[in-house]
């Protein structure tokens, strides 16, 4: 089994961001593995580390800027084999470059370069554009069938069982035969971290590069952004005397009961 | 980088050629203003490489998350846990520059500085256990040890056992030279035989290798002074119980006792009467890991006073921008990045070759303060919980209190760094 693995770089989770004229503002910002990604790694390493899953190869792959070469080799140090860097200087967070563009160039990888790819695995979402849109709309593309928000994943025969988290409750969902597209939640795994050895181990792996305007596809977003705004600040809440007022001020001024 | 090709050319240079400036920024301009004006500076001590800074996430994070919620109770036990141990090797942090035939990481000098760092962030005397095994032992061996010694001891000293530097005695500390224990050859020149008593010794407990110094012939003075590898198990050796110290309780330090201990010819490391050259040069580089774990600690109680100034309100302002602490905070961190940056520059000055003997000394003495410094104010910051065992803050300023004491008292330091003032003004 070859695994394709996408690997994001993103505002680091702890950042505490600020809105600008264009958008959050990304200058001197902290920038790692988006953690969706990171689960979605160390899932592709424990399946591989499984012998019976049969797994040959791992691939990450990465769209944006140079930075991400950093972003794919802590994907190396956590295990995978070989990295794929898809170039492109445009904002990955839904400014300009968006899930549709996104999720064909992964395409053009796997039909291009990886065509023995059997399985993506994704992060169910991105914690910069929040879309998780990448994962759904390549399974369309591919015509591959797809299961989301993973929480458990075992291999199957020739195919897979994932045990899928919704609001409702888990569903299990079998996939009988590969290729498969699935993306991963939170509660699938607890990612490694990379050891200093890996690390070292990972200079020496491969990470290709190829330009994202190589591959034909149109890159411009489909959604125009009119505008981005911090929410509005928390204002203080009051206190009330007894449950009586609490009710009045539920149904009266804050609509919320009838 | 462009930078690391610039170390690069400088890295043969001797002491006389650089005398004065940097000596960096020379190896590339031919000195025309169009060449200078379009060459890229060279980079800052600060900029790491890309390896070095996952290296930094990496440690960090498992700092923060394995090693965290240990550290009370290893204090309260005065115990490096064996599981944390056992992380040690598995994470690599015992294996720094032991090169990768040997199972080592086989990283740089300055790699092993950010290590040791991170890891006093979090605890000091588990940071102590890897400096001193890295930069004192490993790197002894590596430097100094036969083909046979570095074959027989570094797969172990990168897999699972930890070492300990035995050089200082009850009479014998800063005057290290003036030590008692003796290793007297047998009639066949096969064994020697030590006999004598180590003090203050640093993970003795744990370690499976002593780097034992002995004179081997006290006629020499200290020419006479041989370093060995021991094995604690060897018949003869004892290791003493633990002191009971103001902090770093959870590291062992412990007396080691040598009774007629037998060891073979051939686990000298390097040669006969050299041993104090080699003490000497082993601690003028291991005094940078010191540095690095003072400003780690340093890091550690900031790292827990600012986001506190930045809630606690008092007459209805945050302690933050109160101009009297923004005083005090600003001149505390400006003094700690000092401190980095000289920690920083020595590591490279080494790592390229160049004298760095002066510079490493100014750098231990001055982190060493700053830790001091730092660690104090920061209780007197979190104001009445900072002198309360609920905050870490307490546990910094007794760790890092023994920091101008070992691997070279400040006095001695300042020593150092007059001497070769003197050295440089003769010339």
């Amino acid at each position: 089994m070859k695994i394709l693995v996408g690997v994001k770089r993103v505002v680091d989770y702890a950042v505490k961001v600020r809105v600008g004229s264009h958008g959050v503002e990304l200058k001197n910002v902290k920038m790692s593995l988006n953690p969706f990604c990171e689960i979605a790694v160390e899932e592709a390493v424990r399946l591989k580390e499984n012998k019976g899953a049969g797994v040959s190869e791992i691939v990450a792959l990465s769209i944006g800027p140079k930075q991400c070469q950093e972003t794919l080799r802590t994907a190396l140090a956590m295990g995978c084999d070989r990295g794929i860097h898809v170039q492109t200087d445009l904002r990955g967070d839904y400014m300009e470059l968006q899930s549709d563009a996104v999720a064909k160039l992964f395409q053009k990888i796997i039909e291009e370069k990886e065509k023995d790819a059997d399985l993506v695995l994704v992060g169910k979402q991105s914690i910069d554009s929040d879309c998780g849109h990448v994962g759904p709309m390549l399974a369309g593309y591919m015509s591959w069938p797809q299961a989301t928000f993973a929480a458990k994943i075992d291999v199957e025969g020739n195919g897979l069982l994932v045990e899928r988290e919704t609001d409702q409750g888990t569903e299990t969902i079998r996939i009988p035969k590969l290729p498969a597209v699935i993306s991963c939640d939170l509660r699938l795994n607890e990612p490694r971290y990379a050891t200093l050895p890996n690390i070292m181990k990972a200079k020496k792996k491969k990470i290709d590069t190829f330009q994202a305007e190589d591959f034909g596809i149109d890159l411009e977003p489909k959604n125009k952004v009119l505008e981005v705004f911090e929410p509005p600040a928390r204002k203080e809440g009051i206190f009330v005397d007894d449950v009586n007022q609490l009710i009045d001020k539920l149904r009266n001024e804050a609509g919320v009961i009838p | 980088m462009i930078s690391i090709a610039i170390r690069r050319f400088a890295r043969k240079a001797k002491h006389d050629s650089i005398k004065g400036a940097s000596g960096l920024s020379t190896a590339v301009s031919t000195g025309s203003r169009d060449e200078f004006a379009k060459a890229a500076p060279p980079m800052p001590v600060t900029l790491l490489t890309d390896d070095e800074r996952m290296i930094q996430d990496s440690v960090r994070k498992w700092a923060n998350h394995d090693l965290k919620p240990l550290v009370r109770e290893m204090e309260k036990n005065e115990l490096i846990s064996p599981s944390i141990i056992q992380e040690l090797y598995t994470q690599g942090y015992m294996s720094l520059e032991i090169p990768e035939k040997y199972g080592g990481v086989g990283m740089n000098f300055t790699s092993a500085c950010i290590t040791i760092q991170e890891i006093s962030r979090i605890d000091p005397s588990i940071a102590l256990m890897v400096d001193v095994h890295n930069t004192l032992v490993v790197n002894a061996i590596r430097f100094w040890a036969s083909e046979f010694l570095q074959d027989k001891y570094l797969p172990k000293l990168a897999t699972d056992s930890v070492s300990a530097f035995c050089l200082s005695e009850t009479n014998a500390g800063s005057d290290a030279f003036s030590m008692s224990t003796t290793a007297k050859l047998s009639s066949d020149g096969s064994h020697y035989v030590i006999n004598g008593t180590k003090s203050w010794i640093t993970s003795a407990r744990e370690a499976a290798l002593l780097l034992v110094f002995c004179n081997a012939d006290p006629s020499k003075g200290y020419k006479g002074i041989t370093a060995f590898l021991v094995d604690t198990n060897s018949p003869g050796v004892q290791i003493g119980k633990p002191e009971s110290k103001l902090g770093l309780k959870a590291s062992s330090t412990c007396q080691i006792f040598f009774d007629d201990v037998k060891v073979d010819a051939d686990h000298v490391l390097g040669e006969v009467g050299q041993g104090y050259k080699y003490c000497i040069e082993i601690l003028n580089e291991g005094r940078i890991g010191i540095a690095a774990q003072q400003i780690g600690i340093a890091k550690g109680c900031l790292d827990v006073v600012m986001p506190y100034l930045n809630e606690r309100e008092q007459f209805g302002q945050k302690l933050l921008n109160m101009p009297a602490l923004q005083q005090q905070y600003a001149q505390a961190a400006t003094e700690l990045h000092a401190a980095e940056v000289m920690m920083l520059n020595s590591c490279r000055l080494k790592e390229n070759g160049l004298p760095f003997v002066k510079e490493a000394a100014m750098t231990k003495l001055f982190a060493s303060q700053v830790a001091e410094k730092i660690s104090s104010q920061s209780i007197e910051w979190l104001g009445g919980i900072g002198y309360t065992t609920d905050m870490i803050v307490e546990k910094f300023y007794r760790d890092c209190k023994v920091g101008s004491i070992y691997e070279g008292s400040s006095n001695i330091q300042r020593q150092t760094i007059a001497k070769i003032m003197n050295s440089e003004l003769e010339q």
